[in-house]
C-alpha cells in the first residue's frame, strides 16, 4: 500500500503545538519528517503541559508524543555556525521547511526563506507565527489560548449571561491544520511548475477565518454577535439537555417535518400541541419553556436511548461526548478511531488514529514520536553521508547536541 | 506561467451549508475551477440562513453563503430526475475532484456512489464529507453543527475550565466545527491530488466531521483512554493538587484578555508589567514549578491587578515585554484590527445583488501564488449557460427544455 506523500521530506524546525502538529499531519500522509531540535533549546512540550505541571524527562511527555508521531528526530545546536550549516544540508535534501519561531529569528540564524531558497531553490517554506510576519503586531508572541482570544473564537464561546469561555489547545491544532493545507497547495503547485515559495501563516487569522458568519454580520449590518450558549438564531429545540444517566445530549430541530417526528418519537405528550410551540417562530420565541419540557423528557432516558430513539425518527440527537464517551463509543470503535502506539519509554499509549480514510493511500501511524536525537545516525550518516568520525567529532564539540 | 496554486484543477461540488462549501472555497480561492451544483429554485440552504444584508432575507444576500462560495461557478441541477443524473455523470467525466456531503445511502440510491462514478472517470478523486463518515453504525445519523461539535469532545474539555461548570457544555462559535470539517476534507483532498499527480491514481476519501473534531482535541480527548498510564496519572495528580497555567481569561476594566505566561522570561515580563508588586518575591513565585503548583493563588493576585487595566493598553505593553497576552477580540474589534488591516486580511468584493462588502481573505500569504478573488459567489444558476452549453455542448434550445422539465 502506498502513501499520499511518499517521497516528500520535511525539515521541521517547529516546536510547541501549532508547528509540530502541521508537520505531523504531513507525516501521517506519508511524508518523511525530520524534526530538528537541540538539548540547548528543547521543544518545551517535552518538558511541560499548560496547566499540568512539568514532565519527568524529555522522553516522558505524552503531549510531545501525540504531536510528533511518525517523525524522525535529530539534535542540532543552531546557536553554533556548524549546526546551521548542517541544518542547511538537511534542507538541501528536503522538499518542505516548517518553522514557527518568532518572526525574524530564523533569518538571524541564517535559516530564513531567502537563505534556504539558495540551498534548495524549489523549497516550500512555511513560517507560522502568532500574527504573521508583517504588520504592526508581527513580533507578538502567543500560545493557543491567546490566539483563540485574538482570532475571535473566545468572544463567541460561552453563555450570553456569563464571561467568555476559554478555548485551549485545539486552537493551535486548527492553526496547524490550516498550515498543512497551505503546504499541500504549495506542493501541488510545485509538482506542476517545479517552483518553491514562501508561505506566511498567521495563527490569529486561521481562527478568524472560522468565525466568518459573525464577521459578515458586522461588515454587512454592523451587528456585534455575541455568545449564545447552545442556542441558535432560528432553530428550536436547539440545545444540550441533561439525561437520566447524568450525561448530556444535543438535540436540534430544523424543519416542521423534524418537529413532528420529534413529537411522535417522545410519545406526543400534551404540551407538544400547545400553541406556544405550534410553529418554528413560536418555538424559537418560547424556547425557555420548550427547553424545560424537552429536558423533562430527556431526564427519563439515558443519552444513548435518546440518541437511538430520535435518530430512528430522523431527528438530529447526539450526546455531548467526553473522553470516556468517545473511547467507548461503538461507532468510533467500528471506525477504528483510536489505536495503540508503543513508546520505548512510556509504553503503550492510546492515540487518535488519522482522521481521514483514503481508499487507496491510507494515512497511518507507523511509529512513536522520536526520542531526543533518536535518528542522528540515520540522518547524518545515511542521508548526508557523513563518516562516523565526523559525527563523533561534532557530538564532542556540542554541535550535534 | 501558472500563477495560482491550484490553477487548472477542476472541482465539482455537490454540497450544502458550511463544511462542504468551505472545503471547495479553500480550493477555489487558490485558483481551482469549482462548479457548484445547487437544487433548482431553492439553492444551497445557506441562501436561506443569515446573516442577511440589511436583515432582509434574500437568496442572494446571505453573508454566510456569499463568504463560503467566492470564486465558484454556480449551476442548478435536479438529481431526482433521470436526466439530471445523466447530466451529473457527464460533469463528473471532466473533473479532477468531486466533493459531496450527502448521506452514503442517498448517493447509493442515486447510483452516484464512488463505485459507479469511478467507472465513468477512473482518475476521479471523490471526497465525501459527512457527520459520521461512510461506515459504522452512525453513518446515516443526522447532525446539525451543534450536534457534530459536541460529538468531537471539545465542549466537554472546556468544562474543566469553565465559569459555568454546572451548566451544559457549550458548542462555541456555532459554525466553527463545520469549518474544521471542511478544512480537514480540503487537506485530505489535496493529499490525494498530489498522489494522483505522481501516479495518475484516483480514490475515494471518507471524511467524518466528528473525527476531524476529535483529532483537534486529540490530547485532552485521550486522557481517559490513558488514565492508567504513569504519565497521565502524574498529570492528573498535578492538576488535582492545583497545578495550573499562570494566566487564563482575565477581566479588565473594559473587557477581557487571555494571558499565558509559562516560561521564566515571560513571567519576568509580567512582573515588570505589573510594576514589581512585593508578592512576586514570595517563594511561590520562585520557579516555573512553584508557580505552576501555586497557580490558583498567583492567578487571583494577577487578576486583582488586571481588573484595573485597560485591555488594549495591557495587551500592547505586555507584548512589548514579551508576555504572551491577547485581547478577547469581538467581531467589531477584528474588522477594525490594525494588524489585520495592515496585512490586507479584509478584501472588498463587488456582488451584483449584495453590492460591495468586505470579506475575510485567508490566513496564509503565498509569495508567488497569492490568494485572490476572481469573482463573487454565484447567483443561483448563474453559470448554467456557460457550463451546459459551453462545456457540455447543449444548445440554448435544449437548455430551455431542461429548464422546463425541471432538470436545471
Amino acid at each position: 500500500m502506498s502513501e499520499s506523500l511518499k517521497g516528500i521530506r520535511v525539515a521541521d524546525f517547529s516546536w510547541a503545538w501549532a508547528g509540530p502538529y502541521a508537520t505531523m499531519l504531513l507525516a501521517l500522509l506519508g511524508a518523511e519528517v525530520i524534526k530538528i531540535e537541540s538539548q540547548a533549546r528543547l521543544d518545551h512540550v517535552r518538558m511541560r503541559a499548560l496547566g499540568f505541571g512539568l514532565f519527568r524527562g524529555a522522553d516522558r511527555s505524552p503531549f510531545f508524543n501525540d504531536l510528533n508521531l511518525n517523525k524522525l528526530g535529530i539534535t542540532l545546536n543552531l546557536s553554533q555556525p556548524e549546526g546551521v550549516e548542517l541544518a542547511k544540508r538537511v534542507v538541501a535534501v528536503s522538499d518542505v521547511v516548517v518553522q514557527n519561531m518568532r518572526p525574524g529569528v530564523m533569518d538571524r540564524l541564517g535559516l530564513g526563506y531567502k537563505a534556504l531558497s539558495k540551498v534548495k531553490p524549489d523549497i516550500i517554506y512555511l513560517s507560522s507565527s502568532a500574527c504573521g510576519t508583517t504588520g504592526p503586531e508581527r513580533g507578538y508572541v502567543g500560545y493557543a489560548p491567546t490566539f483563540g482570544a485574538l482570532g475571535g473564537a473566545i468572544y463567541l464561546n460561552g453563555y450570553p449571561d456569563a464571561p467568555p469561555q476559554m478555548t485551549m489547545g485545539s486552537i493551535d491544532l486548527r492553526s496547524a491544520a490550516t498550515a498543512a493545507f497551505a503546504i499541500l497547495a504549495g506542493l501541488c503547485w510545485r509538482q506542476r511548475t517545479g517552483q518553491g515559495q514562501h508561505i506566511d501563516l498567521s495563527s490569529q487569522e486561521t481562527i478568524t477565518a472560522l468565525v466568518q458568519d459573525a464577521i459578515m454580520d458586522y461588515t454587512m449590518n454592523k451587528r456585534i454577535q455575541t455568545r449564545r450558549g447552545n442556542r441558535d438564531d432560528i432553530m428550536a429545540p436547539h440545545n444540550c439537555y441533561r439525561c437520566s444517566d447524568g450525561k448530556w445530549i444535543t438535540i436540534a430541530v430544523a424543519t416542521e417535518e423534524e418537529w413532528q417526528a420529534f413529537c411522535q418519537a417522545i410519545g406526543a405528550p400534551g404540551w407538544t400541541g400547545d400553541e406556544r410551540f405550534c410553529d418554528a417562530y413560536q418555538r424559537r420565541k418560547n424556547q425557555e419553556e420548550l427547553d424545560e419540557r424537552v429536558q423533562e423528557w430527556t431526564m427519563t432516558h439515558t443519552a444513548c436511548e435518546v440518541m437511538k430513539l430520535l435518530q430512528d425518527a430522523g431527528v438530529a440527537a447526539v450526546p455531548s461526548l467526553g473522553g470516556e464517551g468517545l473511547y467507548n463509543d461503538p461507532h468510533l470503535r467500528e471506525r477504528e478511531c483510536f489505536q495503540e502506539v508503543e513508546h520505548p519509554v512510556m509504553g503503550k499509549r492510546v492515540v487518535v488514529a488519522p482522521h481521514w480514510k483514503f481508499s487507496y493511500t491510507p494515512a497511518s501511524i507507523s511509529r512513536h514520536a522520536p526520542l531526543l536525537g533518536e535518528h542522528n545516525e540515520y540522518v547524518f550518516s545515511e542521508l548526508l553521508g557523513m563518516s562516523i568520525e565526523e559525527i563523533e567529532d561534532l557530538v564532542q564539540r556540542g554541535v550535534i547536541y | 506561467m501558472v500563477s495560482k496554486a491550484l490553477e487548472g484543477v477542476k472541482v465539482l461540488e455537490l454540497c450544502q451549508f458550511v463544511a462542504g462549501p468551505y472545503c471547495t472555497k479553500l480550493l477555489a480561492d487558490l485558483g481551482a475551477e469549482v462548479i457548484k451544483i445547487e437544487e433548482p429554485r431553492l439553492g444551497d440552504t445557506t441562501r436561506r440562513r443569515g446573516p442577511f444584508l440589511w436583515d432582509i432575507p434574500h437568496a442572494e444576500r446571505s453573508g454566510l453563503f456569499l463568504y463560503l462560495n467566492t470564486n465558484k461557478l454556480g449551476i442548478t441541477l435536479n438529481l431526482n430526475k433521470v436526466t439530471g443524473k445523466e447530466v451529473f455523470r457527464r460533469l463528473v467525466r471532466d473533473v479532477d475532484i468531486l466533493l459531496e456531503d450527502n448521506s452514503p445511502r442517498r448517493m447509493r440510491e442515486l447510483g452516484l456512489d464512488y463505485d459507479c462514478l469511478r467507472e465513468i472517470n477512473p482518475h476521479l478523486i471523490m471526497t465525501s464529507i459527512t457527520p459520521f463518515g461512510q461506515t459504522g453504525s452512525y453513518r446515516e445519523y443526522k447532525a446539525y453543527p451543534l450536534n457534530t461539535f459536541h460529538a468531537g469532545g471539545e465542549p466537554h474539555i472546556q468544562q474543566f475550565d469553565s465559569a459555568t461548570p454546572d451548566r451544559a457544555p457549550v458548542a462555541g462559535s456555532i459554525f466553527m466545527g463545520e469549518h474544521d470539517g471542511g478544512l480537514s476534507a480540503a487537506t485530505a483532498t489535496l493529499a490525494a491530488l498530489f498522489y494522483r499527480g505522481v501516479t495518475g491514481q484516483g480514490q475515494h476519501v471518507d471524511v467524518s466531521k466528528q473525527e476531524s473534531l476529535i483529532a483537534l482535541s486529540r490530547l485532552e480527548n485521550m486522557f481517559y483512554a490513558n488514565r492508567e498510564k504513569e504519565e497521565t496519572r502524574e498529570m492528573a495528580t498535578a492538576a488535582a493538587q492545583g497545578a495550573g497555567m499562570i494566566g487564563g481569561l482575565m477581566r479588565c476594566q473594559d473587557g477581557y484578555v487571555v494571558l499565558a505566561a509559562m516560561q521564566d522570561n515571560q513571567w519576568q515580563g509580567l512582573v515588570e508589567l505589573m510594576g514589581h508588586p512585593t508578592w512576586t518575591e514570595d517563594e511561590m513565585c520562585r520557579s516555573e514549578g512553584t508557580r505552576s503548583m501555586n497557580a490558583q493563588k498567583i492567578v487571583s493576585l494577577v487578576q486583582e491587578w488586571m481588573i484595573n487595566q485597560n485591555r488594549e493598553e495591557v495587551f500592547r505593553s505586555g507584548q512589548e515585554k514579551g508576555v504572551p497576552i491577547g485581547v478577547v477580540n469581538s467581531p467589531q474589534d477584528l474588522v477594525n484590527s490594525p494588524q489585520l488591516r495592515a496585512r490586507g486580511f479584509f478584501v472588498a468584493i463587488e456582488h451584483p445583488e449584495a453590492g460591495k462588502i468586505e470579506y475575510a481573505a485567508a490566513a496564509y500569504r503565498f509569495s508567488k501564488t497569492p490568494w485572490s478573488v476572481q469573482r463573487p459567489a454565484p447567483l443561483l444558476g448563474e453559470h448554467n449557460e456557460r457550463i451546459y452549453c459551453g462545456l457540455l455542448g447543449y444548445s440554448k434550445q435544449e437548455l430551455v427544455r431542461l429548464r422546463q422539465a425541471g432538470v436545471i
